[in-house]
């Protein structure tokens, strides 16, 4: 995984203006979590997003949100909407309304859509349009309701926003109702990673037709795993040869067996010919 | 001795039957594949009769070919494909010898020989402004003994030597408004008349010198009711032209320079005239046609003034230019449509009421209506003249007419084809006779033994031409019924022409073809365009007495909101089942995989407003689809806002259009590129029927991958606002490419990587785990191909044996796309040398086959290319353990071998599209490619492993077994008397 992301968890109820002082730095970890116990961080890719590792385009980025969302107060707008209903303002992206207040129970009953929208452009909202993203209500909660934002950003547009649980939501979603009516998010923002670039090898570039050539060429064996095939027989012949040799002086020699009716494959004919003889 | 010489032939018999060949051998050609050329909508036609010798006409058409055809058979003599942005605007033949074309908006002009086709000259005409292309060619003009010709284009008059190209006099008309409509040369004198409008109400007339482009006199003249379309030359010095209320004719005169208007209105010569009229253009001396609604009324022009309504018909007429037979005798055609057969006169221009010819021709009504006739003219056998036509149909076929009938006709709708689908054969019932096959033993016997004789080399030559005759006429191809391995289907092809043709794959045949009704031009449909074509029913268990159909989808007119038409063809009679006129418009279709009782597939059309209708509208179909309603999901892509959207289903229809099978939709997510650096040049899906055989993935060292396998992933490839231009002409810096990979039911970027550099044209190809793409590397002045292939992680886990023994493994729990993906991606580039028409991938029936990218070049070639070549695992030292694997060491460039060109010797002129499909013998595939020409073939990306070669020799076999048998019978007796002797002994 070349692609660098940074993960950012948002509280809820924080305001926003409590930590521009925080800069960028603070977007790694955020504010101290013990109040509200920030549910599925443990489950965290990453939750420090090693300074090193983050690119260049990355860090400015994100320095934006933050300041400007401290100096001029523009702020990405997130609005839901219950199903069908209308969207209405949710928080800004950073903060979220604490409850899922209205309708949320009959969300979950009816297994809807629970939808959000961002504008498309962070610097003058809403851009061209919004970006739409939607889940099925039920996979939603957990111990509080448990959402995940996957933001990709070309500069200050923002391309598309994957929404949904940060686990899995086995497909028959069974009617569950959260313990609290809260939100936690996690939030990480991708940029596009860079395509590796096509290998170079000026030496092979004259080779470079012969590649079907040298798939085919096998790699080199011993000279017995070549020519096994060949040398069985052989060997076999040689037997044939050696053992007739020495059955003909001793035929020769006893006068016992009539030397015409030898097959030539003497060694390995003579268990089935015996056998015919007991026939 | 026995055993040696069974031996012999046991061998025989494994290399004949062993076949090792990689690529085609010469004797092959043929055998499976076929190629059809054609040439598309005739636009223009010459003939060439003159002289003794073969007899030909060149024709231009639709599809930018300039080919010369025999005019005895209609075989193509030679032809060129221009490439599609060189459209032809004139073509003419010159000095008996050349054929002259203007084409590129009349910026190119080609000489080619007439006999053979090679290229003689060509030469670049340019000009201040655009305007329309004018070109005229006059064997009687000559300047120092070279013909010339005289070409308007660009706002400029050429006059270009027809010995070399060169241009030997050039004037411009350079007045702002101008628009020249005509250019006339009054034969038998050096002048020419160029006339024109300008400014929406002002007639101008130029004469010029014909040899040395100098201009003689200049005369304009205002009419205050202004000029609609085109003007029509009667005479050589007066014009005919429409007022712009299109009410009243026009006969503008400018003899000696002096212009006059005379005016006309058309109700005082037709009674019951019907609104605005439009003017035929037609080069006959004295007489014009308009028309006006469905009715065409020709008009003699007597004198100077007097207008003589000499035909009025409801028919469609078509009329031919004018054929000089004789000195300053004029002839044209004139045919008319009449429900089965068309009338076809030839008449004097100066004569109109006898006529030199008048035949009646029997038509097939599934060509439709005649668009054009050409005409030319033959001396009979008993020295009168006699006329033969060349007709271009409404289903874009050519025939050649001669003494009242059809000599040949050429199916040239089938050089453009939209769409393509196939079709099963009917299954081969009881009752085929037995006779048949009896009669057949022994010549089955006799083909075996030549192919005996072929093999062990004992053939003649004309052995061997026999052998090749019957491989190549194997009527087993060509029969109509389904075969074992499922090669025998039919191509349902569907032409721009609104006409749906069966091609049977065996060779190529047409087994039906039909005009579409819904298709037609008619009161309520003036531009219909064919869309697409899905399988509407495709019978097997329960439904299997029905006729397999497909659907055809059109619309009226090119506007996203026009109105949509279907029908419903039996693909086995060709017949229309039925056709519909939709009150929506179509703008998506989507097969949905449910099928109803009688195997009917259900379709759901969105239309521009974002409703959904479901078709069949059955309500056994409707309460299928309620079942499945909260599971049907799509996608659309804006390309020119840079937004992709997804949608999902509400409810029933509110408001107006309350209809049992509308339902409304919801947005449920949308990605917006942004407008000034993305712009979307590609998305592709993978196809809906493809199968995948296995998801696990065994690696070298005994590992498993599991391939994330989704059906509802999309590729989107994006390119810079700057970079979407022509190659060359932006800077690296400038460009770049973005690919994705999202998922189409919750909008999820699965993948997103940036090629910097890099340009389009993109080409994809998406199948399984996997998209290929191919496009243009600035930095490195080479075209590219990268694979990206996508892995699930979260089965990665799955790898304990006793995991998957005591069931604790979730291979089997269902996917959920809501859940958050664990994927992983590897990607690889590599150079690629050709650019590229089309991609598509082999597919087989059960997805075991190992797959090969099928690539049309740019020479119109289709270069088979395995995918291993495109395996991100690819490494510069692989393994041991991954060679073992197949895994090819890295290059940085893909090969092009070229034994792998599947179309070997061929060329498929104009290359649009390759459609492959799954044989039912798992190791083969379907392959046809069309553009201008059409080639099948069957390959066989991992050789036919599973079955014998056609030409494989059964008698070989009989005779090695018989062999055998025998064998076994000597060596037994031939033992038992020597066990007898020895026991005697």
């Amino acid at each position: 995984m070349k692609w660098v992301e940074v993960i950012v968890s948002f509280i809820l109820t924080l305001s926003f203006l409590s930590f521009p002082s925080c800069g960028f730095q603070s977007d790694e970890l955020l504010v101290d979590d013990e109040e509200f116990g920030l549910e599925g961080a443990p489950q965290h890719r990453s939750p420090e997003p090693i300074p090193t590792r983050s690119p260049p385009v990355t860090s400015p980025t994100r320095k934006r949100h933050s300041d400007l969302d401290s100096d001029s107060k523009i702020q990405f707008s997130l609005d839901h909407a219950f199903g069908d209903s209308d969207f209405s303002p949710a928080g800004t992206f950073s903060a979220r309304l604490k409850t899922w207040s209205h309708g949320g129970q009959n969300l979950l009953e009816s297994d809807d859509f629970y939808r959000i929208r961002l504008p498309s452009n962070v610097l003058s909202p809403p851009g061209r349009d919004f970006i739409i993203s939607s889940v099925k209500a039920r996979c939603l909660p957990r111990e509080s309701l448990d959402e995940h934002f996957v933001i990709h950003m070309e500069g200050v547009n923002v391309l598309a926003v994957n929404y949904g649980s940060p686990g899995s939501c086995p497909y028959p979603r069974n009617l569950k109702l959260p313990a609290k009516w809260s939100f936690s998010s996690h939030t990480v923002l991708k940029n596009s990673e860079q395509a590796p670039r096509a290998p170079v090898f000026t030496e092979e570039i004259l080779g470079g037709e012969n590649a079907e050539g040298e798939v085919v060429q096998p790699a080199e064996r011993s000279f017995w795993a070549k020519y096994w095939m060949y040398l069985i027989p052989l060997g076999l012949i040689v037997m044939n040869a050696i053992t007739q040799a020495m059955n003909m002086p001793e035929e020769q020699a006893t006068g016992q067996v009539p030397a015409q009716g030898q097959p030539s494959a003497g060694a390995v004919q003579r268990g089935p010919s015996s056998a015919v003889r007991r026939r | 001795m026995a055993i040696r010489s069974f031996l012999i032939l046991f061998i025989l018999f494994f290399f004949s039957s062993l076949n090792p060949i990689l690529s085609l051998y010469e004797d092959q050609v043929g055998l499976v594949d076929w190629h059809q050329q054609y040439l598309g909508k005739v636009k223009q036609a010459v003939f060439h009769t003159h002289k003794t010798g073969r007899k030909r006409v060149v024709v231009s058409t639709e599809e930018n070919v300039v080919a010369s055809l025999d005019l005895g058979q209609g075989e193509i003599f030679w032809r060129h494909v221009l490439g599609s942005n060189d459209v032809i605007d004139g073509i003419d033949i010159a000095l008996g010898k050349y054929v002259i074309t203007l084409s590129s908006g009349g910026s190119i002009l080609r000489a080619w020989n007439l006999p053979d086709g090679q290229m003689v000259w060509e030469s670049s005409l340019r000009g201040p402004k655009h305007s329309k292309s004018l070109f005229l060619v006059r064997t009687n003009l000559k300047i120092e003994k070279d013909n010339i010709v005289i070409i308007f284009s660009n706002g400029r008059l050429n006059a270009v030597s027809c010995m070399d190209g060169e241009v030997l006099w050039e004037k411009d008309f350079e007045g702002e408004s101008l628009k020249v409509q005509q250019v006339i040369q009054p034969p038998g004198s050096n002048l020419i008349y160029v006339v024109g409008f300008a400014s929406s109400s002002l007639f101008e007339m130029y004469q010029i010198n014909a040899l040395n482009g100098e201009l003689l006199k200049h005369e304009s003249a205002a009419f205050s009711g202004g000029f609609l379309g085109e003007v029509s030359p009667v005479f050589s010095e007066t014009v005919v032209a429409l007022d712009s209320t299109g009410l009243i004719l026009l006969t503008i005169s400018f003899q000696n320079g002096k212009i006059s208007f005379h005016q006309m209105p058309i109700s005082n010569l037709v009674k019951d005239s019907f609104g605005p009229a439009k003017i035929i253009p037609s080069s006959v001396t004295g007489i014009f046609a308009i028309k006006m609604n469905a009715v065409t009324i020709v008009i003699r022009v007597k004198d100077e003034s007097k207008l003589e309504v000499v035909e009025k018909t409801n028919h469609e007429t078509s009329i031919s230019d004018a054929l000089s037979i004789s000195e300053g005798q004029q002839a044209f055609a004139l045919v008319q449509h009449a429900s089965h057969e068309i009338h076809l006169r030839v008449k004097l221009a100066h004569n109109w009421d006898d006529n030199l010819l008048k035949e009646s021709v029997k038509m097939d009504q599934h060509r439709g209506l005649v668009h054009k006739v050409y005409i030319n003219n033959y001396i009979r056998t008993d020295k009168s003249y006699g006329f033969r036509a060349l007709i271009v149909m409404e289903d874009h076929s050519l025939l050649l007419l001669q003494q009242g009938e059809i000599v040949w006709s050429r199916e040239d709708g089938l050089a453009s084809i939209i769409d393509v689908t196939t079709s099963e054969l009917p299954v081969e019932r009881d009752g085929v006779s037995v006779a048949k096959v009896e009669h057949n033993l022994f010549e089955w016997l006799k083909g075996h033994m030549l192919k005996l004789k072929g093999t062990l080399m004992l053939a003649s030559p004309q052995d061997i031409a026999a052998i090749q005759s019957m491989r190549l006429k194997n009527s087993e191809k060509s029969k109509m019924t389904r075969d074992h391995n499922g090669f025998r289907k039919l191509l349902i092809v569907l032409t721009r022409a609104g006409k749906l043709f069966a091609l049977h794959t065996g060779d190529g045949h047409i087994v039906w073809s039909h005009l579409l009704q819904s298709l037609q031009k008619s009161k309520v449909c003036q531009h219909p365009i064919g869309l697409n074509l899905y399988k509407w029913q495709v019978p097997h268990h329960h439904a299997m007495d029905e006729n397999p159909s497909v659907l055809v989808i059109g619309k009226c007119g090119p506007s996203s909101d026009a109105p949509g038409a279907l029908s419903f063809v039996d693909t086995y009679t060709g017949k229309e089942l039925s056709s519909l006129s939709l009150v929506h418009s179509v703008a998506q279709v989507i097969p949905l995989p449910y099928t109803d009782s009688t195997e009917q597939c259900l379709h759901l059309l969105i239309d521009a407003d974002k409703h959904a209708h479901l078709y069949p509208k059955t309500p056994e179909a409707i309460s299928i689809f309620e079942r499945e309603f909260s599971n049907i999901y799509w996608y659309s892509v804006e390309d020119d806002n840079g937004i992709i959207k997804g949608h999902a289903l509400r409810g029933k229809c509110t408001g107006e259009v309350a209809d049992e099978v509308c339902f409304d939709t919801r947005e449920l997510w949308s990605i917006v590129f942004p407008s000034e650096s993305e712009k979307i040049i590609a998305t592709v899906t993978r196809k809906l029927n493809e199968v995948v055989h296995t998801q696990a993935k065994v690696i070298a060292d005994q590992e498993v991958m599991y391939k994330y396998i989704s059906r509802n992933l999309l590729f989107v490839a994006t390119v810079a606002l700057k970079g979407s231009v022509e190659i060359g002409s932006v800077t690296p810096e400038e460009s770049w490419l973005v690919a994705y990979l999202i998922d189409t039911v919750t909008g999820r970027i699965l993948h997103q990587v940036t090629h910097h550099g890099s340009q389009g044209p993109v080409h994809a190809v998406f199948s399984e785990n996997w998209v290929v793409y191919h496009y243009f590397n600035l930095k490195a002045h080479r075209y590219e191909m990268s694979v990206i292939e996508i892995y699930d992680q979260s089965r990665a886990d799955n790898k304990d044996v006793w995991k998957l023994v005591l069931g604790k493994h979730n291979l089997t729990s269902p996917i959920s796309l809501y859940s958050r993906p664990d994927v992983i991606t590897k990607s690889q580039s590599y150079f690629f040398t050709h650019s590229v028409k089309a991609i598509a991938v082999t597919s087989t029936t059960k997805g075991i086959t190992s797959k090969q990218l099928l690539i049309g070049t740019i020479g119109d070639q289709v270069l088979a290319l395995d995918k291993r070549f495109l395996d991100p695992r690819r490494t510069v030292n692989p393994t041991q353990a991954e060679k073992e694997e197949g895994i090819i060491p890295l290059t940085d460039s893909l090969p092009i071998i070229p034994q792998s060109y599947v179309t070997h010797a061929l060329r498929v002129e104009g290359l649009r599209g390759i459609i492959t499909v799954p044989a039912k013998l798992e190791s083969t595939t379907l392959v046809f490619a069309h553009g201008v020409d059409l080639f099948f073939t069957q390959l066989a990306p991992s050789r036919t492993y599973d079955s014998l070669t056609d030409d494989f020799n059964y008698a070989l076999l009989l005779i090695t077994i018989v062999a055998l048998l025998a064998a076994i019978f000597v060596t037994w007796t031939l033992s038992e008397r020597k066990e007898l002797q020895e026991n005697w002994r």
